[in-house]
């Protein structure tokens, strides 16, 4: 399946496409050359799209009812919730839906991690990805102080109080950020204004995400490139877009039990109780999408170095394409890093799960041997293994592990290993 | 291929395990330092295809008003909900009975006063105090909360008011209580400054139900959840036709997917005529020479 | 590609999938557009209740319904006179003044001009009645249009006397 360039029909489809090339561009965007061995765990691309424009479409109509004010937020959501048409559809979707984001961002990233999509040439994906991820946290940090509930204010007190860490300019800039001394009113309407916007800069960055992959191509299961001009690709529609929508469907039946049966159950219940400046909540417990990042922070024993750890877990992945220096990219072929991935997956639920204990006793303890795992497994452990690890032999082509007879394709190959130096090449 | 398959499976157990624990995490934090387990009721309204009690969020009412409305305010509910469906349903004259009962101030008037006038279906409830200052001021500092999502504000939700209302205790021998601070098995930290509001036959009830203390606080837990979630029926009732429609439709994805994946067949011809050309040479070249082999 | 599969019933399978996908897509979209629809809030705010005993004859108050100015006017013998007077021939949108005021003493309209929503000013206009500044449409002392590019007569809402001094509106 190869990409054929455009040819307009009509004379009037030529007109407009030499002017502005749209019907190219859907064109391309149909015959998009896709590996044909792609499994499910790619389709959460299509699964991210759709949680992004449910977030801007809902985002925008909560919008239209909610007052940016301290006086008024808590009650103009209570107002959507009980009084707007659908109100608490939209709101509950919404609420909601950043969770089912945050979710399906960290199977994109861990599935990127397996099977090393990270890596050359794509490098310039795996990091506009990473910019799309911190604006998603700052969006959502944003949003979720919207509510004016207890955890909205502490939890802005506490981030915001983050930047206090930097030596001689740290108030400066929090008194900067919060325009005042505290979070107050003119903080509420500034994270209001920006979190209205974020969405559309991360929109932006998904368009650039997506450009810079149609430049490479898919990675794949198998790791290993693909020939464009073979029977290796489908084109992206219909075979890639009914397979994502099947995924979609199947995410939306998680996605709707929460927000029907379940809505308040990711939420934090001190989060119905209006902002009170005066009390601090028991415990200051971020959404759960950001609570291995807090273990990190509780984790190193000084405010600042606490706040460099925190923000250097995530810039340490923009190095993760140099960092990994194997030149195999999926993990199906790497029997160490496979372990190891393991251990990094197991490390951050760990992380996640300490974020939400107080930082003593044996959950500190934990949360420190975490933490250096994490920065270990990154800065240490990736070098090493790309230079020592011993790879599993790679296949010839992705046709060889997804052909119906197994073995057949093994037993061919074998024989013409024999002719080593013979034209190989017919063998597909 | 079993082991492949296999394979995929322990691989895809393993992830789903991985979103369970993301899930569950949550709820673990939230979850934490209850240091008594909450009394359990069959609440009507809990469970997929839950429904309110429509007599006993009447009661329920009947129980804030009598009991709890001297304190707590719900000044986020309106005297029209009242009569809105899945809500306690009073007829619309019942509700509008029930708001002509308070004095709402309105105004000001054209001399720029304000003044009092009955309750409408479109106020608000009235407060039993102006604003937070004068609720502490008049219950000796501590503010009773405001009850509107009071369910949704506590871990627990019903079950954890339910408890409440039913854990007033003698304190243990030897534990200290200020004046006016009350133990309570299942307040966070066993002290409230809210003396035991519900006893048996602290009201009467009109529908003959029986006035036990279980049954009070069960009746008013039920109204404190609707006043909290007063669209719980609605979004329920929603949800279950989402689901069967989701489910139609991923059925019908799912055989259209097949079937236009099946197209992709005739390439797969194409790959095995591949197999079967390279079979052929290597055949072939076996033929010419056979030494090469073994 | 070769379609070799037997058409009619993939033709069936994906019209079905279609067919239900845009029947849910459809379903999704209502709330998106409902929730603009006046909220449950505003819809319980469409009654209010007008005190009018400080009114003397020829004056008029003014009132805010439904966030548009509601006139009401006690009205004299001579424009009472007046406007029963009218022949109904000459009016744009014919109209009879005891269809407008069930007690002829009190005029209650929206006061919100037909022709794009100004609010027309009072005891203005050749018709001694209203007269409105935006684009110069004039009515007469029952609010009928009689003049101007209004198409129709100022509006009556739905009121009623709750006693002698008390108007509801709505």
């Amino acid at each position: 399946m190869s990409e054929e360039k455009y040819v307009p029909k009509t004379k009037l489809a030529e007109w407009f496409d030499s002017r502005l090339p749209l019907l190219s561009l859907s064109h391309h965007l149909k015959s998009y050359p896709t590996p044909k061995n792609l499994n499910y765990w790619w389709t959460f691309g299509g699964i991210l799209t759709f949680c992004l424009i449910t977030q801007i479409v809902t985002g925008i109509i909560l919008a239209m009812h909610y007052v940016a004010h301290t006086e008024h937020a808590f009650a103009s959501i209570e107002h959507i919730m009980r009084d707007v048409n659908y109100g608490w559809l939209m709101r509950y979707v919404h609420s909601n839906g950043a969770s089912m984001f945050f979710l399906a961002v960290y199977i994109h990233i861990f599935r990127g991690l397996y099977f090393g999509s990270y890596k050359a040439p794509r490098e310039m994906i795996w990091i506009i990805g990473l910019a799309i991820y911190l604006l998603m946290m700052a969006t959502a940090f944003m949003g979720y102080v919207l509510p004016w509930g207890q955890m909205s204010f502490w939890g802005a007190t506490v981030i915001t109080n983050l930047f206090s860490a930097i030596p001689l300019i740290g108030e400066s800039v929090t008194n900067w950020l919060w325009g005042g001394f505290s979070v107050d009113n003119p903080t509420l309407n500034r994270f209001y204004s920006l979190h209205y916007l974020l969405p559309f800069l991360i929109f932006g960055l998904v368009i650039l995400h997506i450009w810079s992959l149609h430049i490479p191509g898919n990675n794949n299961p198998v790791g290993i490139d693909v020939k464009k001009g073979s029977n290796e690709t489908m084109p992206f529609h219909p075979y890639m877009v009914m397979k994502d929508l099947l995924a979609l469907l199947a995410f939306l039946l998680l996605f709707f039990a929460f927000v029907f049966f379940m809505p308040d159950f990711l939420g934090h219940p001190d989060n119905y109780i209006p902002a009170d400046p005066l009390i601090t909540p028991a415990h200051i417990v971020p959404e759960w999408y950001l609570l291995p990042f807090y273990a990190i922070l509780r984790a190193i024993p000084s405010k600042l170095g606490g706040v460099i750890f925190m923000f250097a877990s995530i810039f340490v992945l923009v190095g993760l394409p140099w960092l990994d220096s194997s030149k195999v990219r999926s993990a199906t072929f790497r029997p160490i890093y496979r372990k190891f991935f393991w251990v990094l997956v197991v490390t951050v639920i760990l992380l996640g799960y300490l974020g939400a204990k107080p930082p003593e006793g044996i959950y500190l303890i934990l949360a420190r041997i975490g933490t250096a795992y994490y920065f270990i497994h990154f800065l240490i452990l990736l070098p090493l293994l790309g230079r020592y690890e011993k790879t599993e032999p790679l296949p010839l082509s992705i046709s060889d592990p997804v052909l119906d007879k197994p073995g057949a394709m093994d037993k061919l190959k074998e024989m013409a290993g024999k002719y080593e130096g013979e034209n190989v090449a017919t063998f597909k | 291929m079993k082991e492949k398959m296999l394979q995929h499976l322990n691989n895809l157990f393993s992830k789903v395990f991985l979103i369970i624990f993301i899930i569950g995490n949550s709820n673990l934090a939230h979850s934490e330092e209850r240091n008594t387990e909450f009394l359990k009721n069959n609440w009507s309204f809990d469970g997929v295809f839950g429904t309110f009690d429509r007599a006993s969020l009447q009661r329920g009412y009947q129980v804030y008003q009598e009991v709890c409305a001297g304190c707590h305010s719900v000044q986020h509910l309106s005297y029209r909900n009242l009569s809105e469906k899945g809500g306690p349903e009073f007829l619309p004259e019942e509700a509008k009975a029930i708001a002509a009962q308070f004095e709402v101030i309105d105004g000001p008037n054209e001399d720029g006063e304000m003044f009092t006038r009955p309750g409408r279906l479109s106020d608000k409830f009235v407060m039993p105090f102006p604003n937070v200052k004068a609720a502490a001021a008049a219950n000796g500092g501590a503010y009773p909360p405001d009850m509107s999502v009071l369910a949704k504000a506590r871990k627990g939700g019903a079950d954890y008011i339910y408890s409440l209302l039913m854990g007033y205790e003698e304190a243990p021998a030897g534990y200290e209580l200020d004046d006016g601070v009350y133990y309570n098995k299942y307040m966070p930290g066993n002290k409230i400054k809210m003396a035991e509001p519900i006893s048996d036959g602290i009201v009467e009830y009109s529908d003959g139900t029986e006035t036990t203390k279980a049954q009070i606080s069960r009746d008013v837990t039920t109204f404190l959840v609707w006043a909290g979630d007063p669209h719980l029926e609605a979004r329920h009732k929603m949800g279950f036709k989402v689901f069967f429609y989701l489910i139609i439709l991923l059925t019908l994805v799912y055989f259209s997917k097949q079937k236009v994946w099946s197209r992709f067949g005739s390439k797969r011809e194409e790959e095995e005529e591949a197999f079967d050309k390279a079979e052929k040479a290597v055949t072939k070249y076996e033929g010419e020479d056979p030494k090469t082999f073994k | 590609m070769t379609n070799k599969v037997e058409p009619k019933r993939r033709n069936f399978l994906f019209t079905a999938t279609y067919t239900i996908g845009a029947v849910g897509l459809g379903a999704a979209v209502w709330p998106l557009v409902d929730q603009m629809n006046p909220d449950a809030s505003v819809k319980a705010l469409s009654t209010t209740e007008v005190d009018v005993s400080s009114i003397e004859p020829g004056k008029e108050i003014t009132v805010l319904w439904r966030g548009k100015p509601i006139f009401i006017k006690r009205r004299t013998e001579k424009e009472i006179s007046e406007a029963a007077k009218v022949n109904l021939k000459d009016l744009k949108d014919p109209e009879k003044d005891s269809d407008r005021a069930k007690n002829p003493e009190w005029l209650v309209m929206i006061g919100v001009c037909t022709h794009l929503g100004c609010v027309p000013l009072k005891n203005k206009g050749e018709y001694k009645g209203w007269f409105c500044p935006c684009h110069g449409s004039h009515y007469d002392t029952s609010g009928r249009i009689r003049k101007g590019p209004a198409p129709t007569n100022l509006e009556i809402p739905k009121y009623e006397f709750v006693d002698m001094n008390t108007i509801k509106i709505g």
